[in-house]
């Protein structure tokens, strides 16, 4: 059982606050850390894995201080989001090489890549590798000790559909195995997908935190904007007001628009069509105004 | 306090790049010009003392110690990957000792050896001349490799500041402004190049014991403080 304490922990750089008085634990199984980009995710990572020391507050696992203490990487995996790591090794040999700094051999190095199915180029250029092949062998790199905490910047940026989905498999494995997996990211579907338990980080501060249903639960019952424009906006107008799920709609005549406001998510998204059908009115647009994830998380903030 | 996976990581970085041909570059120009000395003036002692030491000890062994030093650990905290070291249980200052190690052998390699060779094409060590500036390059070859290895871990412009030092300090103040000179890595190697040589046409500005204490504490000095400087090394996001 590994717990990962961040205590009251501020970071500043110059006057510039990352991260304004953070207090969470991360405990075993996956975590996710979302948030946008600019929030101080990597910053807060960073500090997490000791690479950063916090301006205020600490950072602890299971109680022993992470900054300064080398010894701690025994039981820390880190999957660096910058791409730089020994492009003139193999992947074979940069593995190994990282197996070596923590006292292991080969036969760690070929399990962890057999981990993250990268056998089959193995030997050849880390500068020859895709960003998915990279971001395989970090993780294979982060691996070899078999770590209790695993810490994942943006694992998934620039990785494909599959790539995604096999990472995805094996953090869930990791969790699964009871290991503290922490990974960042600015894409709520990501997050969505593999975290149970997920931390906002909005503007370098804690913005919300638990249950993933929970949260998503606040973004989509907050009131929602959108913006349609039909063949006939006036009855289309007239026929959803009449619905609750609606709470306000204004015709634009010079956008030729309405902008809607909802305050029921699911319901007015199978009203609008049903609507639009029983009065013969065509779609021609139906957009989200405010869908933006920063949106939501200014939403967030202020909930 | 030497760890070889990260020799092996630093020697295969500094060798392996475009730095390699920087490094070869330099000892072949040296070779050259003292080949084409000899041809044209002949063997003589003075000469080659001029060139061995004007040449090879004042301009050759600092760059040299530049690429080498800063090039050990510059580069990797410049691009980040350094994280892959410093997220090992292995105490910071093992990492830099052991590229204080491949540094300084990097750079004995790169400027004694030729140094030594191009000795013997000058006068064929007349005097002692060739192996006593091979010695002198030897001993800046530490220093040298300790005091950038320090500068490549504090500052990002590290070889800027190494090309200063080595060749506004080392080759141009030290020749105006006397007092500099005890300052100077070189004038050490030469105090201990001219008790090898014993003749009179290696000299330096400082005594050998001056020299040796100074080159001793400078070693020592530096590479503690790097090792201190990489503890507490942050890797801000690029956020």
């Amino acid at each position: 059982m590994t717990t990962l304490s961040i205590d009251h922990v501020s970071r500043w750089f110059g006057n510039v606050v990352a991260v304004n008085d953070i207090t969470m634990t991360v405990g075993p199984g996956v975590t996710g850390l979302l948030g946008p980009n600019g929030a101080g995710k990597s910053t807060l990572i960073n500090m997490m894995g000791g690479f950063l020391a916090p301006s205020t507050g600490s950072v602890t696992l299971d109680g022993q201080q992470v900054w300064r203490n080398e010894t701690i990487y025994r039981h820390i995996g880190v999957v660096p989001e910058r791409e730089a790591m020994y492009d003139f090794l193999t992947g074979r040999e940069f593995v190994v090489a990282n197996a070596e700094l923590h006292g292991l051999g080969a036969k760690a190095a070929q399990k962890a890549l057999a981990t993250v199915e990268m056998e089959y180029a193995q030997d050849r250029k880390i500068a020859t590798y895709s960003k998915g092949m990279r971001q395989r062998v970090k993780m294979a790199s982060a691996l070899v000790h078999e770590p209790s905490l695993l810490l994942l910047d943006e694992p998934f940026n620039g990785m494909d559909p599959r790539q995604r989905m096999q990472l995805m498999d094996l953090l869930r494995r990791m969790g699964d195995e009871g290991r503290t997996v922490l990974f960042s990211s600015h894409i709520l579907e990501e997050v969505e997908q593999l975290a149970w338990h997920i931390e906002v980080v909005v503007a370098g501060r804690h913005a919300a935190s638990g249950d993933f249903r929970r949260i998503r639960r606040l973004m989509t019952d907050r009131p929602h904007r959108y913006l349609v424009r039909s063949s006939d906006d006036r009855a289309l107008a007239a026929a959803l007001i009449a619905d609750p799920s609606t709470s306000g709609i204004e015709v634009d005549t010079a956008e030729g628009a309405l902008h809607i406001q909802a305050v029921d998510f699911g319901r007015f998204t199978s009203l609008l069509p049903k609507v639009a059908r029983e009065h013969g009115i065509r779609l021609l647009t139906v957009s989200p105004s405010d869908e933006s994830l920063e949106s939501v998380f200014s939403y967030l903030v202020a909930a | 306090m030497y760890d070889p996976t990260v020799a092996r990581l630093t020697y295969r970085a500094l060798l392996g790049r475009r730095r390699a041909l920087i490094l070869g570059a330099l000892p072949l120009l040296l070779i050259a010009i003292s080949l084409a000395v000899r041809g044209l003036a002949g063997a003589d002692d003075q000469t080659a003392a001029d060139v061995l030491g004007g040449l090879a000890l004042a301009t050759m062994v600092p760059i040299i110690g530049v690429i080498a030093g800063t090039g050990a650990i510059g580069p990797e905290i410049d691009d980040g990957s350094v994280v892959y070291l410093l997220s090992k249980p292995i105490k910071r200052p093992t990492i830099i000792y052991t590229k204080l190690i491949v540094a300084i052998a990097v750079t004995m390699v790169f400027s004694a050896v030729p140094t030594l060779i191009a000795g013997f094409v000058l006068n064929g060590n007349g005097q002692q001349v060739a192996v006593a500036y091979t010695v002198a390059a030897l001993v800046a070859s530490i220093a040298y490799a300790a005091l950038f290895l320090l500068l490549g871990t504090i500052s990002r412009h590290a070889v800027v500041f190494g090309l200063v030092y080595a060749l506004v300090w080392e080759a141009l103040f030290g020749s105006l402004v006397p007092g500099a000179r005890t300052l100077s890595v070189q004038q050490w190697a030469l105090a201990v190049a001219q008790k090898v040589s014993g003749g009179d046409l290696v000299t330096s500005d400082v005594s050998l014991t001056t020299a040796t204490v100074l080159l001793a504490v400078v070693t020592v000095l530096a590479t503690w403080y790097a090792g201190q400087k990489l503890r507490s090394l942050t890797l801000a996001g690029e956020e």
